[in-house]
């Protein structure tokens, strides 16, 4: 499965060109946050996100869900940037498609390299009051109240709006896709492109401003694993398996489960 | 930012950790930090600063002089009485600017995870995730090994022109060094620095939260269990094997999804990260997303009916079968075998 995956074995970053082109979950749940706030205010949804032309698809999946417009940054310029790059790019493509914003959200995680950094960093970007992970969104006038759960802390923090949130997975399921507006979405002509040069970025300015990690190699997780492999009735097979694994298992749950038939009982 | 001369004179380098003391007794992923600079430090012949912020901080401070520090930074203030992402970055941006750390560590915590983009941000500078390895490279940089993709590869980072050099490392990473009470440091008590910008997220309230003090995180055995296990009733089993093993219930994301159970249960890359002695998996393919959060388990016994399943090649001991067929003889078999 893993050596399936579409990475660039020169520059060692994952080719996301290549890589499905599949919203990832935390996000599907900030959007799903965007929608319910839409429900409840006037409100104006801009999607973006920064990738290869596929990434055109997952924007059009949030159209169909209820966005209002879709940005997506795209350039091979861009490729393989890391979080302070990333960061600076999309902070680039909102001062000049919707510098007008409220609220930023932001997915908690992504599904590659789930460094959950671009929101963070966004929000220092644009020098906004932020909050990641967070369970639970009201607002109050101009006021944003959050709830979040973090290191065992349950807390309530206010913020004046413009801020920036990444929204965790605990509520906000996403909603179902329904497929007639997927193809609806599909047939709009309302995804904006946005390159390196729309963004006023260069070669050079992105070698001076971008990506300050560099990856010097990427490797397989080494497992040593003994991989034995049991088959047969389920009652033969559980024990074989303990007979072969009583000492072990007796040792991590420190109880005995080694088979004495004079001593059944304690 | 100010320009910062790459060569300072007459002071040693330093690598900072961020003390993050909230949870100490139960998280103790700084002084994890702290050994492991003392081991990179001798390398590159620095010296291993702690910072502390917070008010009646002293026992802090003793516990990371004990624990291998050789200077501390503290700022000891009623108004740092809670944690504040926004204060905390103001205060570090002003000490890194006077004092130039070749290295800082944060312990990837969600505080730290949190915190630690935006310090990189504001010092201009690299920052990679949740490491699980750290080392000095030929050239004397700081070797960040973090997970990519989801875990299941590797990648070698490092920041070769910008510093500090900075990573969040995964708790349980390194081992603490053991207490010493005789250690000495410097430890320099500052002033809370004034004019610092007002805080701009007010935290309005805030409570240990008990019912998540005990979590599947630090559980020694964890049985997990996802859609093959055919439904919610036969799902519910699992938690017999768990009692019987002493151990906690795990799940996947399309049984927490279908409600099967509970969010805070949910293992892998977007739900917890665990590192139990042994894990048992029941019906679980083993998608990325799920085996993402299994990187640390020790012993892994997988039960598939897919012979083919990712999960039972991943596994210590693959057994070919109905997910449930197969717990509902191992719980049998166990009731007849465990004595205490």
């Amino acid at each position: 499965m893993v050596t399936e995956l579409p990475w660039d074995e020169k520059t060692g970053t994952l080719r996301r060109d290549l890589a499905a082109g599949m919203m990832n979950p935390a996000c599907k749940h900030a959007l799903e946050a965007a929608l319910q706030i839409k429900e409840h205010h006037p409100a104006n949804i801009t999607v973006m996100t920064m990738g290869p032309p596929a990434a055109e698809e997952v924007l059009r999946e949030a159209l169909a869900l209820g966005a209002d417009k879709a940005v997506l940054v795209c350039d091979r310029l861009l490729a393989g940037s890391d979080t302070f790059a990333t960061s600076l790019i999309l902070k680039e493509a909102i001062k000049k498609k919707c510098p007008k914003f409220d609220l930023i959200l932001c997915g908690a995680y992504t599904a590659d390299s789930e460094t959950a950094q671009v929101g963070p960093q966004l929000a220092e970007e644009l020098d906004l009051p932020a909050a990641a992970y967070v369970e639970k969104l009201e607002i109050f006038r101009k006021t944003l109240r959050v709830r979040r759960l973090v290191d065992n802390f349950r807390e309530t923090l206010e913020m004046e709006f413009p801020a920036l949130v990444t929204i965790s997975m605990e509520n906000y399921k996403p909603r179902y896709t329904g497929l007639a507006g997927l193809e609806s979405a599909f047939d709009k002509n309302d995804v904006v492109i946005l390159d390196a040069k729309a963004l006023g970025l260069t070669a050079a300015s992105i070698e001076k401003k971008g990506s300050r990690t560099k990856v010097r190699k990427v490797f397989l997780r080494k497992t040593q694993k003994g991989n034995v492999l049991l088959q047969g009735a389920a009652s033969a097979v559980v024990t074989e398996f303990l007979d072969k694994y009583q000492r072990k298992i007796g040792t991590v749950i420190g109880k005995s489960i080694e088979e004495k038939k004079s001593d059944e009982k304690k | 930012m100010k320009k910062r001369s790459p060569m300072k004179k007459n002071s040693k380098k330093s690598i900072w950790v961020f003390g993050d003391y909230r949870n100490y007794y139960q998280n103790r992923v700084t002084l994890q930090l702290i050994a492991r600079a003392v081991a990179l430090a001798k390398v590159i012949d620095a010296e291993v600063c702690a910072l502390i912020f917070g008010y009646e901080i002293d026992e802090w401070i003793m516990e990371y002089t004990a624990h291998g520090a050789d200077r501390i930074l503290a700022i000891d203030d009623p108004e740092l009485q809670s944690y504040s992402t926004e204060r905390y970055l103001a205060i570090i941006e002003r000490l890194a600017g006077e004092r130039d750390p070749e290295i800082i560590l944060i312990g990837a915590t969600d505080f730290g995870r949190e915190f630690a983009p935006r310090l990189a941000k504001r010092l201009k500078t690299g920052l990679s995730a949740d490491c699980v390895g750290l080392d000095i490279t030929d050239d004397g940089l700081l070797l960040q090994i973090a997970p990519s993709f989801g875990g299941n590869m590797l990648a070698e980072i490092v920041t070769e022109r910008h510093r500090p050099q900075m990573a969040t490392v995964r708790p349980g990473t390194f081992k603490e060094i053991p207490h010493d009470n005789q250690r000495k440091a410097v430890v320099e008590r500052l002033p809370l620095m004034k004019n610092l910008p007002k805080p701009r997220v007010r935290l309005i309230e805030y409570e240990r939260s008990v019912e998540k003090e005990h979590t599947i995180e630090n559980a020694s055995v964890i049985v997990c269990g996802g859609r093959g296990m055919g439904n919610k009733e036969k799902f519910k089993k699992l938690q017999e094997l768990a009692r019987l093993l002493g151990g906690d219930v795990g799940a996947t994301r399309p049984v927490v999804y279908a409600g099967w159970a509970d969010h805070d249960v949910l293992v892998g890359q977007a739900g917890k990260h665990i590192k139990p002695k042994l894990l048992f998996s029941f019906g679980i393919s083993g998608a990325i997303q799920h085996t993402a959060g299994l990187g640390e388990a020790n012993f892994i016994i997988a039960i598939n009916k897919n012979p083919q399943a990712t999960m039972l090649k991943m596994a210590d001991v693959a057994i070919v079968g109905d997910a449930s067929d197969v717990l509902n003889h191992l719980i049998r078999e166990l009731k007849k075998r465990i004595r205490e």
